[in-house]
């Protein structure tokens, strides 16, 4: 990929409309292009608005429990007899994962903006969850939509947004998964949007989301910083995260986009490996394309149809990835890498067993590349993996699938 | 004139609204949405709008979704799709729009499906979900090959944004009578003539209403004020409720179209 050699400016992105170089825009039925343009509105005002912020920081400690730790992993960085890993513990926060932070901040938005009724779509439950909790929290109706195949492999987490007052609707289209739970948020959405606001659970879709979402998860970068600076006295050599639409991984490296010395990679679901309908990696397989209201990378056929996807994490099981990442691979700044379902279950084990630590199937795909990394770097370089969530959801899965009876 | 143009200028002469109907092309089969469409043309409507199926049809409502599902599944490609037209234009020289989702017409470039379709016969293309802030490319195509591009118009829409839209658009507007997605409803919405007063301040362009029509008197209630009638779950429905004995499919289009487009004579 050309590397561009226009300075690096992370706020310039996006433009007005939306779009990350050649990457994003509104691509939406017209029934919602006015909500969107509301939307952004008010987020603009929000977000330079210090009553807000403050609100904001306010739930985010309060809570969700922020600041999460950086943690020395020890006995992981021992293993691999290479550079210090450090895990950013999102796992840590309220309700298992870092999609809290964008859950607080757009419930804050939508009520400020006199929105009653909140949806949301959900793959691994982890974003339904958080949404479920800010919606009791801040007295909203809230309706999650979620992919049948999802609502069994995470029964967990629904029966959790349900204990909390949301309504779980299953959705039997197509792969009843994440990219169908979308679908129907959005058909909910074009229904219901004079009443009602759609969280989006990652750094996707339409102009405002990507942005917003992004600037609601910059917290976990601006705090890994002054983390790592404290305790190594230095900036860190490597970044990395798994990436799904993206959301938890542009949330860490946004605040090192212009420090050159940082590497990082994001980590797409390799799934059984790169073949159709066998993975989830829009960079290993993908083309540009326009799905659910930007353009990006997408797993489609030759025709534009989108393909079938799969990872055994579901929350990183999606055809489609966030813009601003497609953009930052393009200028060689974020590089890509993937990791299979094989090699995320053996490092769940191993992440469980050496640090006593249970990470989530989707964040084990970031610590897969961060044990790989580790092994060719010297141990006086730092790598900080972000462990977006805890694993409680997955370890049924992950029984059955090592056939353990529980 | 283009065929959407010379339509509207016929349905205005003769007093009345023109008829438009959506089936999903190649549903459920290639053949029975031939025999589907003769049918139809033959049985009062005046312009085709074909659905071009789509894995992640978002703006539809469920009968949609299944329509394209059923054709993606009985093969439908972008090929097939356009053999479709040329079949049509065998015995029909009515004006065809596709109506579709933008990644089908991006995926291999704007250019070339637009000139692919225009080669099958194809007037004017409708996709759902590309507004006109992002259309720069697909007008400049449409242009090139003589295609009209048809825009939605939607309740939520602000009168400040319609001459935006209405300057994107040829051959008709389409008035997407309600929020939601496509599907019958008990009711058609109350504003509709309220809402096309409002847009014909900016636009001479004809204005089609559709989302949600499905009876002769919903069509009538439309045709009063509006210059087409957009009909379409009412007659998947058809398609639907045959899947059993595809024979039937044909002739209940054939006989829902009759009985809907009488609505749209006005008194
Ligand atoms: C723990 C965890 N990490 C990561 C993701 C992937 O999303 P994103 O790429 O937006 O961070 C999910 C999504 O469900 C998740 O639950």
């Amino acid at each position: 990929m050309p590397t561009a050699t226009a300075p690096l400016d992370r706020f310039s992105l996006p433009d007005a409309g939306g779009h990350f170089g050649p990457y994003g825009g509104v691509f939406v039925p017209e029934t919602l292009v006015t909500a969107l343009q509301e939307l952004g509105a008010a987020y603009d005002v929000a977000r330079m608005d210090p009553v807000f912020q403050a609100e904001l920081r306010h739930h985010l400690k309060e809570f969700a429990g922020r600041p999460t730790q950086l943690y020395f992993a020890e006995r992981l960085t021992k293993h691999c007899g290479g550079a210090k890993i450090y895990l950013k513990r999102e796992d840590l926060l309220h309700t298992g994962a870092h999609k809290i932070n964008n859950a607080l901040g757009q419930a804050l938005l939508a009520r400020r903006m006199g929105k009653r009724r909140i949806i949301a779509e959900t793959g691994a439950g982890q974003h339904g969850v958080a949404t479920a909790a800010v919606c009791a929290k801040f007295d909203f109706e809230c309706v999650i939509y979620m992919g049948a195949v999802d609502m069994e492999r995470q029964a967990l987490n629904v029966f959790r947004m349900r204990l909390m007052g949301a309504e779980v609707r299953g959705v039997e289209a197509g792969q009843q998964t994440l990219k169908e739970a979308i679908n129907e948020a959005m058909r909910d959405w074009v229904t219901n949007v004079r009443s009602t606001h759609y969280i989006l659970g990652t750094a996707y879709g339409s102009h405002p989301y990507p942005m917003m979402v992004r600037d609601f998860h910059r917290v976990i970068g601006q705090e890994a910083k002054e983390q790592i600076l404290a305790r190594e006295g230095r900036l860190p050599d490597e970044l990395i995260a798994c990436v799904g639409g993206g959301s938890n991984a542009i949330g860490l490296f946004f605040e090192f986009l212009e420090e050159p010395g940082v590497r990082m990679t994001g980590v797409e679901a390799g799934g059984h490996g790169i073949k159709r309908g066998e993975h989830a990696a829009r960079f290993a397989g993908g083309r540009l394309g326009v799905l659910q209201g930007c353009k990006t990378f997408l797993l489609q056929d030759a025709e534009g149809q989108i393909e079938p996807t799969h990872s055994v994490s579901a929350g990183l099981d999606y055809a489609a990835v966030g813009p601003e990442h497609a953009f930052y691979r393009d200028r060689g700044r974020i590089n890509f890498a993937y990791a299979t379902d094989d090699e995320v279950l053996e490092a769940f084990q191993l992440c469980s067993r050496l640090e006593g630590i249970i990470p989530a199937l989707e964040s084990t795909h970031a610590l897969v590349e961060g044990l790989k990394r580790a092994k060719v770097l010297a141990p006086d370089q730092v790598i900080i993996v972000n462990l977006s969530g805890r694993g409680d959801k997955d370890v049924q899965q992950v029984a059955k699938i090592l056939g353990v009876k529980l | 004139m283009s065929r959407l143009a010379q339509i509207f200028a016929r349905t205005r002469a003769e007093n009345r609204a023109a008829f438009v109907a959506y089936v999903c092309a190649g549903d459920p089969d290639f053949e029975t949405s031939v025999a589907g469409c003769r049918a139809l043309l033959a049985s009062g409507v005046d312009l085709l709008e074909l659905g071009v199926p789509f894995s992640d049809p978002l703006a539809d409502g469920l009968t949609n979704q299944l329509a394209a599902q059923r054709a993606l599944e009985s093969g439908m490609t972008a090929a097939r799709v356009g053999e479709l037209v040329r079949r049509i234009r065998e015995f029909s020289d009515a004006p065809i729009i596709f109506y579709t989702y933008y990644n089908l017409i991006f995926a291999n470039g704007v250019d070339a499906y637009v000139r692919a379709a225009k080669t099958a016969g194809v007037d004017g293309i409708l996709a759902l979900d590309l507004p006109p802030e992002e259309a720069g490319e697909f007008i400049a195509a449409c242009r090139a090959h003589g295609v009209d591009t048809v825009f939605i118009i939607a309740p939520t829409t602000p009168d400040a944004r319609i001459p935006k839209i209405a300057a994107a658009t040829t051959g008709f507007l389409y008035y997407a009578s309600r929020e939601g997605v496509t599907g019958v409803r008990d009711q058609v919405a109350a504003n509709i003539p309220e809402a096309i007063a409002r847009i014909r301040v900016h636009t001479k362009l004809p204005i089609a209403v559709g989302f949600g029509i499905g009876s002769r008197a919903q069509v009538a209630q439309v045709a009063a004020t509006a210059d087409g009638v957009v009909v379409g779950s009412a007659l998947v429905n058809c398609v639907r409720s045959n899947l059993a004995d595809r024979a039937k499919i044909a002739p209940a289009l054939a006989a829902k179209a009759a009985d809907l487009s009488a609505g749209v004579k006005r008194s």
